[in-house]
């Protein structure tokens, strides 16, 4: 007979583990990848893949040699970093850059800070970032849609084959180029690879809420913060302004609500701590697309309240039980 | 050019000047007063900042003695890290005579090594001493002994105990050891005890802290004292060190010699010490058997 | 009364909860009884409180229900002779622990009963004892809770002077999974049942009773819903599927939506809260006299060929149940005593059957053994399941760095040890373990202080 095992109760386990979860934001992000290749083609597809590859790769090497810890690097937590950060990069993005990108995401937002569950900020957005100040030209050349789709040597007809993007339009003024709603749902606009589609993203973020991996209330909250107050300047001054539907289809806020603010590790624990995250990077957000340099708010305003969580944790607590007084 | 070279140097070199001085008063005013011997007190002590002495670091504790000494005393005072000699030195700073206290080592107390007490069950969780205690006996069953987890290892500043691997008990390395008992502190079982280290290193300690009855105590363990109270007899009667108390014999060092006799005669050996035990007496032996008396001969012939 | 395909709206407590699969597979075995064993070892401390002194000795004769063991203590428990025979010794041995604690050791000798226990089969209806006669009763008869913390019951309707009851709370959740013994005594002895709620309304000086029945017992519901039909006052309420809903605070909750405030009992929000089993051994007591000497055992697990509801003398060991059913299955590697959410692994079936034995399980290799802990990715599960409000994955990182203190302030002391925290975390991470031991060190903390 084998030893009995002794342990302290619960002996039931439930059925979520690490991978479960990180493995279904992958899969939730595969509506969006597709989205992508059809409108970006092979260009979609090697960006990804080497995103991917470097980030699993990465942390995988610098937790053999550097931690010579537990190799924890397939459990999918670098591979929805790879592939995020890959969605937030334009298609014609030369790959030497992709795996710059992706080393300093894993290394430096990720690792340094000792790995999985320890970093305070998102790592893939730490890797935009810092390619957004290391190649701003590279970063902010977008292909046409669909158009640039099956071409595979893009930087020689770069000319031809690039717009801008609806915010960047927007903030220009030339409201008479924007493009169609339906165009910015179905995501046949300019734009990073995975954020384009809106309609893409919200199947994904469907997915996710109903294997309860997200709650429904960061991206709701988020989004509609950008709506309510995009809404309010809108009905101020419709000329000067465009309509909140607009804001929320455009740019990056839904892949970052749906995917990136919902990231487990850099938001707060507890509901009401998540309704301030959310509700302020969406202040943020705003004021940087209608008041800042840039037309884009999302990195920023995620990672500005990144900083903040600890700060929430400290002093916004769950709710106790016995603290609703209805006896006596 | 030259203008702006010259304003600038004067303007910061004013700058300069004007914040030194605005440092200089407020250090000046703001100084706190603090007793230079404390300083000196700390400087002799170790800076492990261990709690050995039970006060908050070195620091804490050489404040501490040095608003003792002022109150006339610092005996009773004891930094187990730097020993007596320390003591001796910061009694010189503080214009006082120390009497030197004996040095003492952390002692362990179990003797349940895998193959003498083996492993019944299978604990899985944090491998913490003070979670498994407050789950059951053991893995071995016995609810006194040592649970190899190693809270007394992790609680050590000095890297001076480790689990044996083959054993799974814990090994006091006794150079490393200053005694502070943080290791003692956390002991969930209290296996760990200070003890005086010895005239020689020579000390003898029962290996066991087991209050169960005989039949029950060997039935987990093959080491555990059984409380025969042959040590107790064996004992010479001029010191009495050994008494048995609850199933279980307890060696006090100040009056034990060390003189091994109680080793040989345990039937368990749950008496352990740090030197060779002498021979065990030779048993009376029947008187018809011839030998021995004819070995006497033979060896009284080899001396004539 | 809940039909197929109906979709009703069920009430459970609001704040966090998990839901286990519930793998109740001996629902449906009538309860059993067991052979006698040769032997039965007698805990004296079977209850919360002070340990029953001995009042026997070795060598004396004792028939079925004969005192063994004296509660002296305001917070203690009697002790019954669960067996006739002789006491064999009066020596400390080994619990579901592996400390020992004292206990009677009794060689059975035939069956042979007090003559004050009425063993007739007749439904006495009539409650002819005063509510004070009522709890001395309860008392004598060494009723304990038998939901598994084994609260002394008598000590529930000692009700301070200033303190309101107006509601009797009846606990037939039967939350943790495997564990049907409380559905099939409400199946098999509704009747009885009720008499007892009736009893314990009587002693507590109320008209309401509320008994709290989780919607996966749906036969049991039925029965009870139709027993209640004739005693006013006593309401069968079913309830949503949750763990923890069995807790005691959070049924109150789903009952009567009152929250019992941290450190305060239900006494204080006007509930007295009793097991099922309790209201049935309540019944026997009162009205036949009989003392708490035997309880149903629920023995499973997913790998059994049989699993079985067994009418089980106290004192009984483990062993003879693993024999009834047919022996332990191939590759167990883990006996839990309990269920498997709040239960107790075991390290040998050679322990006793206590009064708060309410079940036996056993898992194979696969279920047996935790995960691999990981590193917590803040996914703030366990903060949305713990029942209490409580932030798990803090409380088990400053427990683990022994910041005692800050603990405290984190009120661990509330935490209900349900384990739901533990169940979920997707990192395996030891919760509820560290949880307990912070807890542990508190309330030393708080003791070494009042005694300043």
């Amino acid at each position: 007979m084998s030893k009995f095992i002794v342990s302290l109760s619960p002996h039931e386990k439930g059925k979520y583990t690490v991978e479960h979860v990180m493995w279904g934001v992958v899969i939730a992000l595969i509506p969006a990848f597709i989205s992508s290749v059809v409108n970006f083609g092979y260009r979609a597809v090697a960006v990804t893949a080497v995103a991917l590859i470097t980030c699993v790769f990465c942390e995988y090497l610098i937790q053999k040699f550097l931690m010579k810890c537990e190799i924890t690097a397939f459990d999918g937590s670098a591979a929805v970093t790879g592939i995020l950060l890959a969605f937030n990069l334009p298609s014609s993005i030369p790959l030497w850059q992709v795996v710059v990108g992706s080393i300093v995401a894993i290394a430096v937002g990720k690792m340094a800070f000792g790995g999985l569950g320890k970093n305070p900020f998102n790592p893939a957005l730490v890797g935009r970032g810092f390619m957004l100040m290391s190649f701003p030209v590279d970063m902010t050349t977008w292909p046409i849609p669909l158009k640039s789709a099956w071409e595979w040597d893009i930087a020689s007809k770069l000319d031809a084959m690039t717009s801008a993007t609806p915010l960047g339009v927007l903030k220009e003024g030339n409201f008479s180029e924007l493009p169609e709603l339906w165009d910015l749902f179905i995501g046949t606009v300019g734009g990073s690879l995975g954020e384009t589609s809106a309609l893409a993203i919200i199947i994904g973020g469907i997915y996710l809420i109903h294997r309860k991996i997200i709650t429904w209330h960061i991206p709701v909250l988020y989004l509609g913060t950008i709506f309510v107050l995009t809404g309010i300047m809108w009905l101020i001054n419709d000329t000067a302004n465009i309509n909140p539907v607009f804001h929320i289809l455009s740019g990056g806020v839904m892949l970052g609500g749906f995917f990136m603010m919902t990231d487990m590790v850099t938001s707060p624990m507890s509901l009401w701590g998540q309704v301030i995250f959310a509700v302020g990077a969406g202040v943020i957000c705003v004021a940087i697309r209608l008041f800042g340099a840039y037309p884009e708010g999302c990195m920023f305003s995620i990672l500005i309240m990144n900083a903040f969580v600890p700060l929430i944790d400290k002093y916004i607590k769950p709710k106790k039980f016995g603290t609703e007084v209805n006896y006596g | 050019m030259d203008g702006v070279i010259l304003y600038s140097v004067i303007s910061l070199g004013l700058v300069a000047a004007g914040a030194s001085m605005i440092l200089f008063f407020i250090a000046k005013k703001f100084r706190v007063e603090e007793d230079p011997r404390i300083d000196k007190v700390a400087d002799i002590l170790p800076g492990a900042n261990c709690g050995g002495c039970g006060y908050p670091g070195c620091r804490g504790f050489a404040e501490t003695l040095v608003k003792a000494a002022d109150n006339g005393s610092i005996e009773g005072f004891n930094c187990p890290p730097a020993g007596s000699e320390a003591m001796a030195q910061i009694g010189k700073v503080l214009g006082l005579e120390v009497e030197a206290s004996e040095p003492t080592t952390a002692v362990v107390r179990c003797g349940g090594t895998n193959e003498l007490a083996p492993r019944k069950t299978e604990y899985d969780g944090p491998s913490k001493c003070s979670v498994s205690h407050a789950l059951f006996s053991g893995e071995k069953g016995c609810p006194y002994g040592c649970m190899g987890l190693g809270d007394c290892v992790v609680s050590c500043s000095f890297g001076a105990i480790y689990i044996d691997e083959k054993t799974m008990l814990p090994v006091v390395i006794d150079e490393k050891c200053v005694s502070c008992g943080a290791c003692v502190k956390v002991c969930p079982r209290k296996i760990i005890e200070i003890r005086p280290v010895g005239r020689k290193s020579r000390r003898v300690w029962i290996n066991c802290m087991s209050n169960d009855k005989g039949a029950a105590a060997m039935k987990v363990c093959k080491a555990a004292c059984i409380g025969c109270g042959k040590c107790v007899k064996e004992c010479p009667e001029k010191i009495q060190a050994i008494v048995l108390d609850n199933f279980l014999a307890y060696i006090d060092p100040k009056k034990c010699i060390a003189c091994g006799k109680c080793i040989p005669v345990c039937p368990t050996k749950a008496i352990k010490a740090t030197f060779e035990p002498p021979a065990p007496k030779p048993k009376p032996k029947p008187v018809e058997n011839p030998e021995p008396e004819s070995e006497k001969k033979d060896q009284d012939e080899v001396n004539k | 009364m809940i039909k197929k395909g109906e979709v009703v709206k069920l009430k459970t407590f609001k704040l966090g909860g998990v839901h286990p699969p519930e793998n109740k597979m001996a629902a449906g075995n009538p309860i059993e009884p067991v052979t006698l064993p040769k032997r039965v070892t007698v805990h004296l401390n079977q209850h919360i409180g002070a340990p029953a002194n001995p009042v026997v000795k070795k060598g004396d004769t004792v028939k079925v229900g004969t005192l063994i063991g004296k509660g002296e203590a305001f917070i203690s428990a009697n002790i019954h002779s669960p067996v006739s025979g002789k006491v064999f010794s009066v020596d400390p041995v080994a619990d579901g622990s592996g400390y020992k604690v004292k206990s009677v050791i009794i060689d059975v000798e035939g069956d042979e009963w007090e003559e004050s226990i009425d063993r007739s089969p007749d439904l006495k209806k009539e409650i002819t004892l005063e509510p004070s006669q009522i709890v001395d009763r309860i008392k004598e008869c060494g009723i304990v809770g038998l939901g598994g913390a084994c609260f002394p019951s008598h000590v529930k309707y000692m009700i301070p002077e200033g303190k309101k009851v107006d509601t009797v709370v009846i606990n037939a959740v039967e939350c943790e999974p495997y564990l049907t013994a409380d559905d099939r005594i409400m199946i098999e002895k509704t009747e009885e049942i009720m008499i007892g709620i009736e009893i314990m309304k009587k002693a507590a000086g109320v008209e309401k009773a509320i008994v709290g029945i989780e919607a996966n017992k749906p036969e049991a519901i039925a029965k009870m819903e139709k027993a209640a039909s004739v005693y006013p006052g006593t309401i069968i309420q079913p309830l949503k599927v949750m763990y923890p809903q069995g807790a005691e605070k959070q049924l109150i909750k789903s009952v009567l939506n009152r929250e019992v405030p941290s450190g305060k009992l239900p006494l204080d929000v006007g509930c007295v809260v009793n097991n099922v089993g309790t209201a049935l051994a309540v019944y026997e007591a009162v009205q036949k006299n009989k003392p708490l000497i035997e309880r149903v055992v629920t023995v499973t697990g997913k790998k059994l060929t049989k699993t079985a509801n067994y009418m089980v003398r106290v004192g009984t060991p483990l062993s003879v149940l693993v024999e009834a059913v047919g022996g332990m299955p191939e590759g167990t590697e883990k006996v839990i005593n309990g269920g498997p959410m709040m239960g107790k692994a075991i390290p040998s079936v050679d322990i006793p059957v206590t009064k708060g034995t309410s079940g036996i399980i056993f898992m194979d290799k696969a279920e047996a053994r935790r995960k691999l802990t990981r590193n917590c990715i803040r996914c703030a599960k366990c903060v949305m399941v713990c029942p209490m409000g409580l932030e798990p994955y803090l409380l088990e990182k400053i427990a683990d760095k022994e910041r005692w203190d800050e603990v405290e302030k984190l009120a661990a002391t509330d935490c209900i040890e349900c384990g739901s925290c533990s169940y979920t975390c997707p990192s395996s991470r030891p919760l509820l373990d560290l949880i307990r031991l912070g807890k542990a060190n508190v309330n030393r903390i708080r003791w070494e202080r009042s005694k300043k």
